[in-house]
């Protein structure tokens, strides 16, 4: 039996196995499948400071290994969470951590604001990398300026661990990752969904509602991959590795490339208990290679 | 009520027709708790161009026989890979999902359900729950032709049949909302599943004759939990998911033209 431990920065996890926002409600929905306390952290729906009712339907479509996603941070305003969720949530025994997202520096800070005031929650996750709003989202994330005010603003308001979450669709994710640890981010995970679209052709229109959706899944696995190695090389702060891991073995290649945890999202849709399997899987590879701790492996690429 | 993830064994194989694959499944254990109207998720194997899984409505469970029966349309590759299994073979199914029909309001009342196409499926189930109940069900099945009449024997056991077909073919000639019953009889309320231009009409009718009415979506939905927000139906109180308030609502709450 490995230890399995792991940190992000404040927090510590007993396990290095994630679930990914907007792939796990709020883990509530899962409870009949996994017990939820076997997984290291869940993190909840992106919310924002105002409800958001979404983008029109479809905003859903199948792609070879993946699927394309245009929901748009449909969530009922931080208020709704903290009155109505978190009473529901803050005792499951397992790092709860909430994804933020929003539109201006300021409604992202208020909306951190609220949360850092809840005592069970021990993170936020800065999603400054939707693809599917207009205005704010990615626009902050795909810039290093942008990306550092943002994280700015949050971390004067923010003092528990803040991980903020990264977009691929940069020309330098490294670039951006080193804009936010120079911000005060204590973390970052990566990667985001990619930029997307499909058309139907008997249409001749976009199957999306937005035209655009987040491509997820096993296509996009080796540019998460990629990502998480390039970024390892250029900051120090821990790395939460996400992207099309579907098993134990998807999720090594992330621990070797850097990563001190991963998330699991679009692999919840394939199979509900998909997170402890992976947390178990990963158990079984380190004692089959010898490893006693999953410290062993991260960021142990042989050169 | 709860819900699992199960490797279900495939215990009979039949094609109703050309189309269509009708499946039926059985356990080791006895079948859980369902509600007619509800649906399953399967996992698809050996399809590698299919990913989610497929949103299945229930078409009747065999509690004696702890069967659960699936009439899955041949639409794209992975409907048409669930064709291909065999007898003994395992799916993966994610079940019970969904809210289903209503459940009976009072003996003796007379519910009207109305099936199309593929949406003929959650009907039987229903229909048969109705009757245990005491209720007095009548089906309503429209279909192009004659012969894209599915399981008219297990129908026409349970409860009165009215046709229409496109071709005239068989019944009534023309759509469900066409049919002559809806003009001689009245029904306490009404349940309807299939393509939506027909449930669009259906709603009409039951506003016009001011019969409550519960229409059945079928949303592209990935998860069928009510996590990835994807399949959702705008309705009176915001966008909500077909998969988990859904797939039946009552048609006064949805925001449809009728």
């Amino acid at each position: 039996m490995a230890d399995l431990t792991t940190k992000i920065a404040g927090i510590t996890m007993k396990n290095p196995v994630m679930a990914a926002s907007g792939t796990f409600g709020y883990g509530l929905e899962f409870a009949d499948f996994v017990n939820l306390e076997e997984i290291g952290g869940i993190i909840v729906k992106g919310t924002t400071l105002h409800p958001r009712e979404g983008n029109d339907y479809p905003r859903m479509v199948e792609t070879a290994s993946g699927m394309l996603n245009c929901v748009g941070l449909q969530n009922k305003g931080v208020a709704y969470f903290c009155e109505h969720i978190y009473p529901e949530i803050k005792d499951i025994r397992t790092n709860m951590i909430v994804n933020v997202s929003g539109s201006t520096l300021e409604d992202y800070a208020e909306c951190a604001a609220r949360i850092n005031a809840l005592e069970n929650i021990p993170a936020i996750e800065l999603n400054i990398s939707c693809p599917n709003v207009k205005q704010g989202g990615m626009a902050f994330g795909v810039t290093t300026d942008g990306a550092y005010s943002v994280v700015k603003a949050v971390r004067e308001v923010y003092d528990k661990t803040l991980i903020v979450k990264l977009s691929p669709n940069v020309t330098s994710i490294s670039d951006i990752a080193r804009a936010v640890q120079d911000a005060g981010a204590d973390a970052v995970s990566l990667i985001n969904t990619l930029m997307g679209m499909v058309i139907d052709i008997e249409k001749r229109k976009p199957v999306l509602s937005i035209a655009t959706g987040g491509l997820s899944g096993p296509a996009v696995k080796s540019v998460a991959v990629r990502c998480v190695w390039q970024v390892a090389k250029a900051v120090h702060i821990p790395i939460v590795g996400l992207g099309g891991i579907m098993t134990a073995e998807d999720a090594i290649e992330f621990f070797l490339a850097g990563a001190s945890a991963i998330e699991i999202g679009t692999a919840n849709f394939i199979d509900p208990a998909v997170t402890v399997k992976v947390a178990q899987g990963i158990n079984d590879w380190l004692d089959r290679h010898g490893c006693t701790s999953l410290t062993d492996i991260i960021g142990q690429l042989e050169a | 009520m709860k819900k699992y993830v199960k490797d279900l064994t495939v215990a009979e194989v039949s094609f109703p027709h050309e189309q269509y694959v009708l499946l039926k499944l059985t356990d080791k254990e006895p079948l859980p708790e369902t509600r007619p109207g509800q649906f399953v998720e399967v996992k698809v194997e050996g399809s590698p161009r299919t990913f989610l899984r497929r949103p299945i409505s229930i078409n009747y469970v065999d509690r004696e026989k702890n069967l659960l029966w699936l009439l899955i349309k041949k639409v794209g590759e992975g409907t048409h890979k669930l064709a291909e299994l065999k007898v003994g073979e395992r799916l993966n199914v994610v079940f019970p999902l969904g809210n289903g029909f209503s459940p009976v309001q009072k003996v003796g009342e007379r519910v009207l359900l109305v099936g199309g196409g593929v949406g003929v499926a959650p009907m039987l189930d229903y229909g048969k729950y109705l009757k245990e109940q005491g209720a007095n069900p009548v089906f309503l099945l429209g279909a192009r032709s004659k012969n894209d009449l599915l399981e008219m024997d297990f129908f026409k056991s349970i409860a009165p049949v009215y046709v229409t077909t496109e071709d005239g073919s068989e019944g009534e000639r023309g759509f469900v909302t066409q049919h002559s019953v809806l003009t001689q009889e009245t029904f306490d309320r009404i349940s309807v599943c299939g393509p939506k231009p027909m449930m669009v009409s259906v709603a009409r009718y039951a506003k016009q004759t001011a019969t409550p009415c519960e229409v059945s979506l079928e949303n592209m939905m990935a998860c069928g939990l009510g996590a990835c927000l994807c399949c959702v139906e705008k309705t009176i109180k915001g966008n909500v998911c077909v998969c988990k308030e859904g797939p039946v609502f009552d048609v006064n709450d949805l925001t449809w033209e009728v």
